[in-house]
């Protein structure tokens, strides 16, 4: 028989109050603090006025700032597609590897996260960079190659030109894909591991082919997880500024970069709120589509 | 602006700075142990990374008897965000020109009292006033700074110096290896000075001709940088970088000037100067003075210069120095660009947005 927190009071106040009230004190206050402030306009360097305008939002709306926000949807959600294309399988792979490497490969996949952020980014400078890993590889093969056609009586392949690896949007997507990867697989796995083989094996014994028991049967059943790591790949996605700002070049600009230089260079903190919740509004449909996914994948569970 | 750390090898200052970005919503109650209690004597010092000589803070501690706790910034809009709530204990901060401007208006600073300062009396005679803090009522001089262009010797042909703000602001001809300060004010400004205009009071015409001029160059410029611009030209990155004068200076007595070289262009740089303040609200306000007193000493002044090579206004203690600073170009301009060269002014809260939202423009076009 299922219990209700009703037959356990102290018990379960004694659970729920410290994090509730830490979730107040250091959460839902600042957030209201900027909230308000989101309503406020500037009198002077270091104060805000309180007049519940919407100018900051009116401001925010405009074709600049809302051609901004798109442009982050567009890179949150190709790194999001690419995160979900490359951690599937290997979700899938490790929900099928033996215990013991299953092990090890969760490890691996979570071993980013004991590296900071930024020194995890500047590492992928040094990777990426023209004197970097990338490049002295491709520079070798490419030596390698030409020294080859030489001995072959070939014309050789001449100097090798270094990639501009950096700088650019598809070195913001690289680096966020690179972050966010360990938040698809992970969810993509529980729910991979928790399905029933039964199922599958039932579709293979019955005439469907891998591609189509993974495409008909497992994509299907792991879609809660889908939906889940989407949304937790996305959601910080659309927020980086770090990435783009080291990695990316003079057209890189994401909205999260925009919102950190009203609060500090231009010094417009009423603006840069509204543009915060503005990017909140955003993620909380992200978090009702990702609801009713779910909830609809139960429905047809029962 | 990055501060030079002369001794040291691929430094820290960028991430730094990160950091400083990430800290900024959590730091309104750490640190500073030591302001709460009071009666300890002690001077919290909130200065920019590697600004100070290897030793000058012990020697004030043996000179005086009271420690010195310095904690690092490293953009003024972090220093400026720390205290905006008010101060939480700093007796001394490095503030540049406009926000020493900035601050005083918003009565974040106090005024200082001159007489616990003789040795305002070492500095230049054109450091002893300044028009962003008329009577040095707010600030001293702690150190003072050029923009200019860090280049590559062996990209250019021989001879050659890319000696105009056009080479990174306005010309095809170092396409994709340009790098340029990430700071909508700076490349404004800077652009209004290759135009031929004061970097100040910039009409309205010439700043939307400036954007159409930044958007055209934008497909050229290859990275926007966080004050990191030496790294990208010691890494290959880019050839010509947009730097301050103590980064160029670092990479060159790093790696020798035959390999890098920096110009100030000819239209005229945007100075900067990096002031001793006291914000208001300090806890030692006494000590605070002694403090500002002993840097602008002659032999204090001389070992940070010495140390951090930025110039200093301190005409004494440049006097001790030996002439590979005295004379050194990369650290002293020549007359003739000084004379062509500004202050910015701050120009209200307004202006900064307007830059930024230029910037914002620019950036997403």
């Amino acid at each position: 028989m299922e219990q209700t927190w009703r037959q356990a009071r102290a018990a379960f106040a004694a659970i729920a109050i410290p994090p509730i009230a830490w979730l107040l004190l250091f959460f839902l206050i600042p957030l209201g603090v900027i909230w308000a402030y989101s309503f406020g306009e500037n009198v002077g360097p270091i104060s805000i006025d309180f007049t519940g305008t919407f100018a900051n939002y009116g401001r925010a709306l405009e074709p600049l700032y809302l051609g901004i926000f798109w442009k982050s949807l567009i890179i949150a959600g190709l790194t999001t597609l690419l995160c979900l294309l490359i951690g599937f399988p290997v979700a899938l792979a490790i929900a099928f590897a033996s215990p013991r490497a299953k092990a090890w490969l969760l490890l691996l996949i979570m071993l980013p996260f004991w590296t900071n952020l930024l020194i995890r980014t500047f590492a992928l400078i040094a990777v990426l960079r023209e004197q970097g890993y990338v490049n002295f590889a491709l520079e070798w093969l490419w030596n390698n190659a030409s020294g080859f056609m030489a001995l072959v009586g070939l014309q050789p392949l001449g100097d090798y030109e270094p990639l501009t690896l950096l700088y650019n949007n598809t070195a913001v997507v690289i680096g966020l894909v690179y972050v966010h990867l360990p938040f698809m697989v992970l969810p993509l796995y529980s729910a991979l591991d928790r399905m029933d083989r039964s199922l599958m094996e039932a579709s293979l014994d019955l005439g469907a082919g891998h591609l189509r028991t993974i495409w008909a049967v497992v994509v299907p059943l792991a879609a809660p997880g889908i939906a889940s790591g989407v949304l937790i790949t996305f959601i910080p996605a659309l927020g980086a500024y770090l990435t783009p700002d080291l990695l990316g070049g003079t057209d890189s600009q994401m909205i999260a970069n925009v919102i950190e230089r009203q609060f500090k260079r231009a010094n417009d903190w009423p603006f840069g709120a509204a543009l915060s919740f503005l990017l909140m509004y955003l993620t909380f449909i992200a978090i009702a589509a990702q609801a009713l996914v779910q909830r609809r994948s139960e429905r047809r569970g029962r | 602006m990055a501060k030079g750390k002369y001794l040291r090898g691929a430094s820290r200052r960028s991430l730094l700075q990160q950091f400083g970005a990430a800290a900024i919503g959590i730091s309104f109650a750490g640190g500073l142990s030591a302001c709460g209690g009071g009666n300890r004597r002690v001077v919290n010092f909130y200065n920019w990374d590697t600004y100070i000589g290897e030793t000058t803070l012990a020697d004030f501690e043996a000179a005086t008897g009271v420690p010195v706790q310095m904690s690092l910034f490293a953009t003024n809009d972090e220093l400026f965000a720390r205290l905006r709530a008010g101060n939480p204990g700093f007796d001394v901060i490095v503030p540049s020109n406009e926000f020493v401007t900035r601050m005083s208006q918003a009565q974040m600073i106090q005024p200082l009292d001159h007489a616990q300062i003789p040795n305002m009396a070492n500095l230049a005679p054109e450091f002893q006033d300044a028009p962003f803090d008329p009577g040095r009522q707010y600030s001293m001089p702690y150190t003072w700074l050029t923009l200019g262009i860090g280049y590559r010797k062996s990209a250019m042909p021989a001879g050659f110096v890319p000696d105009s703000w056009g080479y990174l602001l306005d010309n095809a001809r170092f396409s994709q290896r340009i790098a340029v300060l990430s700071e909508s004010a700076d490349l404004i400004r800077l652009s209004a000075k290759y135009r031929g205009h004061s970097l100040n009071n910039i009409p309205d015409t010439l700043l939307s001709e400036i954007e159409q001029m930044l958007i055209r160059q934008k497909p050229h410029i290859k990275a926007l940088h966080e004050d990191d611009g030496q790294d990208l030209l010691v890494s290959g990155e880019v050839d010509v970088v947009m730097e301050y004068c103590g980064d160029i200076a670092q990479i060159i007595s790093e790696h020798g000037d035959e390999e890098f070289g920096w110009v100030i262009p000819r239209e005229g740089t945007l100075l900067n100067q990096d002031c001793l303040a006291i914000p208001t609200g300090a806890p030692h306000v006494e000590d605070a003075h002694a403090f500002i007193n002993y840097l602008l000493d002659a032999e204090a002044g001389a070992a940070i210069a010495e140390y951090i090579q930025y110039p200093t206004p301190n005409a004494a203690a440049r006097d001790l120095l030996p002439d590979e600073y005295k004379n050194n170009p990369v650290i002293f301009p020549t007359p003739e660009i000084m004379a062509v060269s500004e202050y910015g002014a701050f120009e209200g809260d307004e202006r900064a947005r307007l830059y930024e939202e230029i910037f914002t423009r620019i950036s997403a076009a």
